[in-house]
C-alpha cells in the first residue's frame, strides 16, 4: 500500500455535514435516516476502510425496523436482505469493479424495488445508481472522528435529507 | 450425495472459482446463470460417480439460505422438482447447519455434543451442537467475518486476493512481536466477535508509519495481524465449549486452513482437556457433502418440507 485513499469526490453540494465522535453517534445518523425511509430509496454509501460504513447501516436497519445487530458486513457475498418496516437491501461492491457491477450484479432489481437499497462503494460503479439517490459521504479525520455529509440528488432525496437535517442540526453545510 | 448413516458416495464440486477470479469473489447474477447452467449436470455425475440411479434416492437436500437469492433459487427449484416427480422429501438445508454437518464426514464422526466455530469470508459464528434439535448460537461477528479481515488486510497490503492463504505464509517469515496489535474484542464474557477495529488499526499502523517516513516488513505485520486473529478465535471458541460443558470443539469454513489457527487450537486445546476437530479441508469450505450430511439428521428428525417451501436470503439458525 502506498497511499492512503482519497476523500470521497463531492458532487453534489451537501445538505448535512456532522462531525462524530464515535460509532455510536455514526450509527445514530443512520438511525435517522432509516426512520425518515418511506421505501424505494436508494443510499450511495461513500467512505474508505474502517470508515464506520457498515456501522452506519446498522442505524439504518434500527430505523426500517430491520434486526439492526445482525447487520455484518456483506463484502464476501456481496448483497445481504433484512426484513424491516420495508426491505433492507445491503450491497457491497468492493470487490467489484464498475464494468462487473454494471453488467453482473443485476442492482436494478433492488434499486427498482419497495425497499430501501444501501450501497457500500457505490463510488465503484457510478453507473448503478439510479438518477435519484442519497450520497452518505463518511470521511476518516483521525481517531474516532468521522465527517459524515449528505449530498442528495433529485428531489425525494432532497426531502429526505432535508429531513434527517431538521430532526439533527449538522455542524455545517448549506 | 450422503446415506443415511452420512457415509458420502460421490462427490462433486462445479467451483465457480475460474468465472469469479476476475472478480475476486462471487458476482450474484453470474452465480444464478451459472448455477443452471450446471446443477442437473453436477447432479447426474453424482449418481452416475455413486453407481444409482434417480430412483434409488430417498430424499432431497438443498440449500435453502441464507445467501444470494439467485443461487438460492435455482438449487431449490432443481430440489424441488427432483423431489416431487420421485415422490420423495425435500429437505431444506440453513447453509450454517451445513458448515456443522462437516462433524461427521470424514475419518471423525464426531457425534453431537460439541462446539463449532464456522469462520470463513462471510461467517464467524459459534455454535453449540446438541445431541437433537436445532444449534444454538453462541456468538457471532457484530461486524466483519475473520475471513474477511484476512483478505482486507491482505488488500491493503498489497498482497492480493484471496488474502488468507498470503497472510498464512508470509507470517511464518515474520515476528508478530515487531508489529504488535491489539485483540479484537477479547472478553471471553462475550463470545460476539469483532474485526472492523483491527482493520482500522491496520489502517492507521500503516499510514502512521508512512507519514513518518518510515517502511514496514510485511512478513512481520501479517504475523502481527494473523495472531490477534488467531488468538481470539481460539480462546472465545474454547471458552465457548467451556460454558457449555462439552469436550469436543470443531473447527470449519476457510479459515480452519490457516496453520496458526490450527496449531494454537491444539496446543490450548490439549491445556483446557478439550479436544479440537478440524474436518478435512475440502468439507471445511462450501461443498455439497455437507447439506447431504445435515439433509440426513434432518430427515431423521422428521424434518421435510412441502413444497411451498421459498429459500431465505437471510436465514438465520439458533438465534
Amino acid at each position: 500500500m502506498t497511499a492512503i485513499p482519497a476523500g470521497p469526490t463531492i458532487m453534489a453540494p451537501p445538505v448535512a455535514v456532522w462531525e462524530t465522535t464515535s460509532a455510536e453517534a455514526t450509527r445514530a445518523i443512520g438511525q435517522l435516516l432509516g426512520e425518515a425511509c418511506a421505501g424505494g430509496e436508494t443510499i450511495a454509501l461513500i467512505g474508505p476502510l474502517g470508515a464506520g460504513k457498515t456501522c452506519l447501516v446498522r442505524g439504518l436497519a434500527a430505523g426500517l425496523g430491520a434486526p439492526a445487530e445482525a447487520v455484518t458486513s456483506p463484502t464476501f457475498v456481496l448483497i445481504h436482505e433484512y426484513a424491516g418496516r420495508v426491505p433492507l437491501y445491503h450491497v457491497d461492491l468492493y470487490r467489484l469493479d464498475a464494468r462487473d457491477a454494471v453488467n453482473g450484479l443485476g442492482l436494478e432489481e433492488y434499486v427498482d424495488s419497495a425497499g430501501v437499497t444501501v450501497i457500500e462503494w457505490a463510488d465503484r460503479a457510478p453507473a448503478v445508481l439510479p438518477g435519484d439517490h442519497l450520497r452518505v459521504a463518511i470521511e476518516h479525520l483521525g481517531g474516532d472522528r468521522r465527517r459524515v455529509t449528505l449530498h442528495p440528488q433529485g428531489a425525494r432525496p432532497a426531502a429526505l435529507a432535508a429531513q434527517v437535517a431538521a430532526r439533527h442540526p449538522g455542524t455545517g453545510g448549506a | 450425495m450422503a446415506g443415511a448413516d452420512a457415509a458420502v458416495l460421490a462427490e462433486v464440486v462445479r467451483s465457480q472459482v475460474e468465472t469469479h477470479a476476475r472478480f475476486g469473489g462471487v458476482v450474484p447474477e453470474l452465480a444464478g446463470r451459472r448455477h443452471i447452467e450446471s446443477i442437473d449436470e453436477v447432479v447426474r455425475e453424482a449418481l452416475a460417480r455413486a453407481g444409482v440411479g434417480v430412483r434409488d434416492l430417498g430424499a432431497v437436500a438443498v440449500t435453502g439460505g441464507p445467501g444470494l437469492i439467485g443461487a438460492l433459487l435455482v438449487g431449490v427449484s432443481y430440489g424441488k422438482a427432483l423431489a416431487y416427480s420421485l415422490g420423495i422429501p425435500l429437505i431444506p438445508v440453513n447453509h450454517l447447519e451445513g458448515h456443522l454437518s462437516a462433524a461427521w464426514l470424514g475419518a471423525a464422526r464426531l457425534a453431537p455434543p460439541f462446539v463449532a466455530l464456522v469462520a470463513s469470508g462471510g461467517h464467524t459464528n459459534l455454535y453449540h451442537v446438541k445431541e437433537r434439535g436445532e444449534p444454538a448460537l453462541l456468538g457471532r461477528t457484530l461486524d466483519d467475518a475473520a475471513g474477511e479481515a484476512f483478505d482486507k488486510a491482505a488488500k491493503m497490503l498489497g498482497l492480493g486476493y484471496p488474502g488468507g492463504p498470503v497472510i498464512d505464509r508470509l507470517a511464518r517469515e515474520g515476528d508478530p512481536d515487531k508489529a504488535p496489535f491489539p485483540r479484537p474484542y477479547p472478553t471471553c464474557e462475550d463470545l460476539n466477535f469483532s474485526f472492523s477495529g483491527i482493520k482500522t488499526a491496520l489502517l492507521y499502523h500503516l499510514r502512521d508509519r508512512e507519514a513518518a517516513g518510515r517502511s514496514w516488513h510485511v512478513p512481520d505485520v501479517a504475523a502481527g495481524f494473523q495472531q490477534a486473529i488467531v488468538e481470539v478465535l481460539v480462546a472465545k471458541t474454547l471458552a465457548a465449549a467451556g460454558r457449555a460443558g462439552v469436550r469436543d470443539v470443531v473447527v470449519t469454513g476457510g479459515v480452519a486452513a490457516n496453520s496458526q489457527l490450527r496449531a494454537l487450537f491444539e496446543a490450548r486445546g490439549k491445556d483446557a482437556g478439550i479436544t479440537v476437530h478440524i474436518p478435512p479441508l475440502r468439507y471445511c469450505t462450501d461443498n455439497g457433502a455437507m447439506i447431504a450430511a445435515a439433509g440426513a439428521r434432518l430427515l431423521q428428525d422428521g424434518r421435510a418440507a412441502t413444497l411451498a417451501f421459498e429459500p431465505r436470503a437471510d436465514w438465520a439458525i439458533g438465534d
